[in-house]
C-alpha cells in the first residue's frame, strides 16, 4: 500500500460560534477573520508538516484547492506544489486536485502541471476536481455547465500533454489557434491523474473509463466499499479489465494516541470542529442547481435537511469516517478495511481543523513508527 | 369565469405547454423563475380585455429541453418563432421577473413586433450600488418568504406539500433559470446600451418591499426606457401581478387603453 500525507491547510483562528453569525465557512464568512500576519506563520507551519512527512516515509504528500474559506488555506494548490518542489527530494506531490471549471482557460493547468513535473524530476501527481458547489457562487462559472467543462478542459489538457505538433482546438467552452505547451510533462505520457470525489456513478464511470485513480474522500465506509466496488465492477463489467489495488484509493483523517481513551479525548475537539463547523454549509451552497444530477438533486430536496446533522465523535467513528485509537486499534481497523475494501493508497489527513503543530507532528511520528511498517507491504 | 385552454403546441421542433384564453388584442404574457403552467388570477382578469397566451419557456415545466437552449437570447429567437406559429404581428408583451428580462430583450431584436411593453420586476439589467437578493442562496423557506410581503401567503404557499411531480419541475426550473442566469447574475452586459431600439410604450411594475430586485431597479428602468412609466405597488414583494392582482390589472389596462 502505498501511503500519502494530506494537508487541507485550514485556518484555526476562528471563533468556535463563528456559525451562529454567519452559518458557515464559506463564501461570505468575511476574510477579516484572517489575520496575514498569523497567516504568515501558518503557512510556515504546514509546509515543515508536509517536509516532515517526506522525513518520516510517507510516499506521497498532498495538497488541494479551496476558495474563499476557513476550511482551506489553498486557492491554488499549485503554488504550494511549486514551494514544495524543492525542499523536498523523494516524496510524490499529489495535488488533489486543480479544480478544472473554476479555470477561464484551463490551459494554464496543463503548464503548470509540467512546469512542477519538471521541476521536480517527475514526482507530480495530478488531481482534476469540478470544485465544490460553494465554489461555483464564487466563481463566474454555471454550475449548469460545471462537468461538461471539467470534460472539455481534461480533453484539452491531456491533449496538450501528449500532442508533440501544434495543434488547434475548438470546444464548446475553450478554443485556441496553437496549443503548444512548453515545457511538457517529464513523466510520459503525463502525470498519474487522481480523481477525488465524495462519491458520483458518473465520476466514477469516467475514472474507471480512463484507469486513472479513484480517491473516496472523507466518507463513512460504507460510501468508501460502496463506490471502489462500483469502480471494480464498472471496470470489469463496462471496460474488460480487473482494476487493481492501485487505482483505489481513500482519504481519511487519522488520530493517534497511547490509548483508545486518549486519542479520543485529543482528537475530539478538532474533528468535531472539523465536521461540524468548518465543512458544514446549506444546501444551497453545497448543491447549486445544475451541480448534481436531477436524481441526486431531487433526492436532496425530498430529504428536506437544511445544513447536515450534527455529528459527535463516536458516530463518525462508528461510520468508519475517522480513524481515532490507539495503535493497535487505527491497525486493526486500517488492516480489516484493507481486506474488505481493497484501496491501495491511503491518504492520510493527520491534521485537522484545530490541531495544534506539537499535535500534529506526535501523530505523524505515530504514525510513521506504529503503523507505516505495516502497511507499507500489504 | 372565462374558460381557459391548456395545450401541448409544437413550435418548430420544440413542444411547449401553453395556457390562452380571453378575446381581443393579442398578449403574451411571460412568466418567470418560478415557472409557468398556471393559470393565475390575474391572467383570468386580462383575459376578460385580451386574448392572454400564456406559454411555458422552453426548459420549464411540462414544455421541452431542447439542446438549442442556452441562453436567454435562444428564447427570444424562440418567441419570434412562436409569434409567427400563431401568425401573431404585433401583440401586448408582459413579462415577470425572467420573463420580464426576456420581454425586454425580445423588445431590443424585434421591436416593431411589440404594440407595448410590460416589466414586472425585472432583472436583466446592473443597478450600480444595489445589491439585489441572491435566491439560489435561499432555501425554499426563506425563498417564499423573501419573495412576497404578505407573510400569510408566504405560510400559506409554505404549508403546502410539494408532489413528487413539482419537485422534479422545481429542480428543472432551476436548472433552466440558472443556466440562463448565473453569469453574469441576472443581468445581460449589452442590454442597457440597446435599450433605445425599444419603441412600444413601456410600464414598468414593482412591489415596493421586491426583496429579490429592489425597488431601485425600476427606477433604472424608468430612466432607461425612453417614455416608461413606473406603477410602484405598496405592500407588496416581488410578484405584484400575484400580490395586488386587481390594482394591478387596472393599471395594466389603464396603461394599454391610452395607448389607444
Amino acid at each position: 500500500m502505498k501511503l500519502f500525507f494530506f494537508h487541507l491547510m485550514p485556518w484555526p483562528y476562528l471563533d468556535p460560534d463563528f456559525d451562529k453569525t454567519y452559518t458557515t465557512a464559506w463564501v461570505k464568512l468575511p476574510n477579516k477573520f484572517y489575520d496575514p500576519e498569523k497567516g504568515n506563520k501558518l503557512y510556515n507551519r504546514y509546509l515543515d508538516e508536509l517536509e516532515k512527512a517526506e522525513e518520516l516515509g510517507f510516499d506521497g504528500i498532498c495538497v488541494n484547492e479551496h476558495h474563499q474559506t476557513a476550511y482551506g488555506q489553498m486557492p491554488s494548490p499549485n503554488i504550494m506544489a511549486a514551494a514544495l518542489a524543492r525542499r523536498t527530494k523523494r516524496a510524490k506531490i499529489a495535488i488533489l486536485g486543480n479544480a478544472l471549471p473554476l479555470y477561464e482557460f484551463p490551459l494554464r493547468v496543463a503548464e503548470e502541471i509540467s512546469m512542477l513535473d519538471v521541476l521536480t524530476g517527475g514526482r507530480i501527481i495530478s488531481g482534476f476536481v469540478r470544485g465544490i458547489g460553494a465554489e461555483y457562487h464564487t466563481f463566474p462559472v454555471n454550475p449548469t455547465e460545471s462537468r461538461d467543462r471539467f470534460n472539455e478542459a481534461f480533453d484539452l489538457i491531456q491533449k496538450a500533454w501528449t500532442s508533440r505538433e501544434v495543434f488547434n482546438f475548438s470546444g464548446k467552452y475553450y478554443s485556441s489557434n496553437y496549443v503548444n505547451i512548453w515545457p511538457r510533462p517529464l513523466q510520459d505520457p503525463h502525470p498519474p491523474i487522481w480523481i477525488p470525489s465524495q462519491g458520483s456513478m458518473e465520476t466514477v464511470e469516467w475514472t474507471a473509463e480512463r484507469k486513472f485513480v479513484y480517491l473516496q474522500t472523507f466518507s463513512p465506509t460504507s460510501q468508501l466499499k460502496r463506490y471502489l466496488d462500483m469502480y471494480k465492477e464498472v471496470a470489469e463489467t463496462q471496460f474488460g479489465y480487473k482494476a487493481q489495488p492501485e487505482q483505489l484509493g481513500w482519504a481519511v483523517p487519522i488520530y493517534l494516541a497511547e490509548t483508545d481513551a486518549k486519542a479520543m479525548e485529543e482528537a475530539r475537539p478538532h474533528i468535531e470542529f472539523f465536521f461540524n463547523k468548518l465543512i458544514r454549509m446549506p444546501n444551497e451552497f453545497y448543491f447549486p442547481p445544475g451541480y448534481l444530477t436531477r436524481r441526486s438533486m431531487k433526492m436532496v430536496m425530498e430529504s428536506k435537511k437544511g445544513l447536515s446533522q450534527y455529528r459527535p465523535l463516536e458516530q463518525l467513528m462508528e461510520e468508519g469516517t475517522v480513524i481515532v485509537g490507539s495503535p493497535s486499534t487505527v491497525l486493526d481497523k486500517l488492516k480489516h478495511y484493507h481486506s474488505q475494501i481493497g484501496f491501495g493508497n491511503l491518504v492520510c489527513m493527520l491534521q485537522f481543523a484545530t490541531l495544534n503543530h506539537e499535535m500534529t507532528l506526535k501523530n505523524m511520528h505515530m504514525f510513521a513508527t506504529e503503523i507505516m511498517p505495516h502497511l507499507k507491504d500489504l | 369565469m372565462t374558460a381557459y385552454k391548456e395545450e401541448m403546441v409544437r413550435v418548430g421542433s420544440t413542444n411547449v405547454r401553453i395556457l390562452s384564453g380571453g378575446e381581443g388584442e393579442p398578449l403574451l404574457f411571460l412568466h418567470g423563475a418560478n415557472g409557468g403552467g398556471k393559470w393565475l388570477p390575474a391572467l383570468e382578469k386580462l383575459a376578460q380585455h385580451y386574448r392572454v397566451m400564456a406559454p411555458e419557456h422552453p426548459g420549464f415545466g411540462k414544455s421541452d429541453e431542447p439542446e438549442w437552449l442556452e441562453e436567454m437570447y435562444d428564447l427570444v429567437l424562440f418567441y419570434d418563432e412562436f409569434l409567427k406559429h400563431y401568425k401573431l404581428d404585433k401583440v401586448h408583451l408582459v413579462g415577470h421577473s425572467l420573463g420580464g428580462w426576456l420581454a425586454a430583450e425580445f423588445a431590443v431584436a424585434y421591436p416593431d413586433r411589440l404594440r407595448s411593453l410590460t416589466l414586472i420586476a425585472a432583472p436583466g439589467i446592473f443597478v450600480e450600488g444595489v445589491i439585489p437578493g441572491d435566491n439560489f442562496m435561499w432555501n425554499r423557506e426563506e425563498l417564499i418568504r423573501n419573495l412576497f410581503y404578505d407573510q400569510e401567503l408566504a405560510e400559506q404557499i409554505l404549508s403546502q406539500e410539494l408532489s413528487s411531480e413539482e419537485v422534479e419541475m422545481s429542480v428543472k426550473n432551476s436548472e433552466t433559470t440558472a443556466k440562463l442566469v448565473w453569469v453574469p447574475r441576472w443581468h445581460n452586459k449589452k442590454l442597457k446600451k440597446r435599450l433605445g431600439r425599444i419603441q412600444a410604450p413601456t410600464l414598468i411594475v414593482w412591489g415596493k418591499e421586491d426583496k429579490l430586485f429592489p425597488l431601485e431597479y425600476g427606477y433604472a428602468w424608468e430612466k432607461l426606457i425612453s417614455g416608461a412609466k413606473l406603477a410602484v405597488f405598496e405592500q407588496c414583494g416581488h410578484s405584484p401581478h400575484i400580490e395586488k392582482t386587481e390594482p394591478f390589472v387596472e393599471s395594466v389596462t389603464t396603461f394599454i387603453q391610452n395607448i389607444h
